[in-house]
């Protein structure tokens, strides 16, 4: 049986095994840039424990929310900026 | 005497007054113990906003949103000046009924407002909660960024001569002239200005001013999340009661695209603590008017003290212990918006000059009955 997650990365379907962070889908589907900062350098995963926030996505509508630290969800919807 | 005027307090009080008098030709000296706009300038959302709770507390917030709007073209990116207005929402119809009450008032003293209802509301502002009965719009009311605001007019202030020295504590106002310096220091001065906010009573024991504690939270930028400086009605409840602790639903969009939070009262809490029961308090009433605003997140909480009196109005003019000293604190949540009125009621006073509005509701002899009448009722008695 697959037990594999389906969700979508910038509206591209995107299956990671279950367990996975959304970090992993986002770089699983070939994006490099998850955000872009105030300042319009390219921003990406650095510390990979939630104290950096520079992966931060918008997942479900919510801007701001840290890749790194958020499980997939079957159906998600993430949108790197 | 070394200089006219030695002004105690570089917040923004203090510097509105500071570029006041230098202006007009005074030779100023501005000692302050912190850093600029460190105290409760640094607690201050920084809303530029007309008020109507008395006839002298309209006169003091409209003229000194007239001053901020002269000021806007110079002032400097940093300040974040954003005539973003107010929408201050109505839950019901009791709250409706306040909306008309403050149209009618506004109105008539010329203040450019606009009646929304709930579907006026939500054009404005989807993330409020759709069952809104309403609200009043004020577009001309705006937000700043105090500390850098403080800044800019202790700038102005230098470009006039004015001179600043920070990390210099004053321990005592002379009614001689000048100040006593923590190191013993004595400087001279024809007047002194005690502009020190909620700590003021230190330096004038007796002054009816006290300490209330408010929290702020700012978010990450979420652009557009609301478009006004949004104040709910039951503030009006809530926000004036002297007694107990209270909360308010009150949200500023920033510039930056952030959002910024409050609002809180504590009286006589001296600790600048966060107060997790408060602040949770405080972002639930949020939430109660912006569902979705718990999905935001946060990235700084702080808190700070603002100079409370019991007429609700700030106090401008000589003391009643000595010509000599000077007053301008007690200006509670207003100060950043009255600073610029109260730099120049000040400055007309010291020198003789004729003001645009009556000094007389904010002279500290009013409180010399004992009797803390509020603010138009002690303007009605001495017009009698």
């Amino acid at each position: 049986m697959d037990e594999s997650i389906e969700l979508r990365v910038n509206g591209t379907p995107v299956k990671v095994p279950p367990g996975t962070v959304v970090a992993a889908a986002v770089a699983r589907a070939g994006v490099v840039k998850f955000r872009t900062s105030v300042l319009a350098a390219p921003r990406g995963p650095l510390c990979g424990m939630g104290i950096c926030m520079e992966c931060r996505v918008i997942i479900n509508g919510d801007a701001h929310s840290r890749s790194c630290q958020t499980l997939c969800a079957p159906g998600m919807d993430v949108w790197t900026t | 005497m070394n200089h006219d005027v030695i002004i105690v307090g570089a917040g923004i009080v203090g510097a509105a007054c500071a570029a006041e008098c230098a202006r007009a030709g005074l030779k100023v000296l501005v000692l302050e113990r912190g850093t600029i706009g460190g105290g409760t300038t640094a607690a201050g959302m920084g809303h530029i906003v007309v008020m109507d709770d008395s006839e002298a507390q309209f006169a003091l917030s409209s003229f000194s949103r007239r001053l901020w709007h002269e000021l806007a073209p110079q002032l400097p990116a940093d300040v974040e000046f954003d005539a973003c207005g107010t929408l201050w929402v109505a839950a019901d119809e009791e709250e409706m009924a306040e909306v008309y009450r403050k149209q009618k008032f506004y109105s008539d003293r010329g203040v450019r407002v606009e009646v929304l209802d709930a579907e006026g509301v939500r054009r404005w502002e989807p993330n409020l909660r759709p069952n809104m009965a309403g609200g009043l719009r004020v577009p001309d009311d705006a937000v700043l960024y105090p500390p850098c605001a403080a800044r800019f007019l202790l700038e102005q202030a230098a470009r006039d001569g004015a001179e600043l020295r920070t990390g210099v504590e004053v321990v005592e106002l002379l009614p001689s002239g000048g100040v006593l310096l923590r190191d013993g220091t004595r400087l001279s001065a024809d007047r002194s200005v005690s502009a020190t906010g909620p700590w003021s009573p230190a330096l004038t024991p007796g002054l009816p001013v006290r300490k209330r504690k408010g929290h702020l939270v700012i978010t990450d930028r979420y652009p557009d999340y609301v478009r006004h400086q949004i104040v709910e009605l039951g503030y009006l409840k809530s926000a004036h009661s002297m007694g107990k602790d209270s909360v308010a639903f009150n949200i500023q969009p920033r510039k930056t695209g952030q959002m910024l939070i409050g609002s809180s009262r504590q009286f006589d809490v001296e600790d600048t603590a966060i107060d997790p029961g408060i602040l949770d308090r405080m972002l639930r009433r949020a939430a109660e008017y912006l569902p979705t605003v718990l999905r935001l997140s946060a990235i700084r909480a702080w808190t700070g003290h603002r100079a409370a009196t019991p007429d609700k109005l700030p106090i401008i003019g000589p003391s009643v212990a000595s010509e000599r000293i000077w007053l301008a604190t007690g200006h509670e949540g207003l100060g950043i918006t009255t600073s610029l009125g109260t730099g120049r009621l000040l400055a007309d006073l010291l020198l003789g000059r004729k003001s645009e509005i009556d000094p007389e509701p904010f002279k500290p002899e009013r409180f010399e009955s004992g009797k803390h009448a509020v603010g138009h009722e002690v303007a009605a008695k001495r017009a009698e």
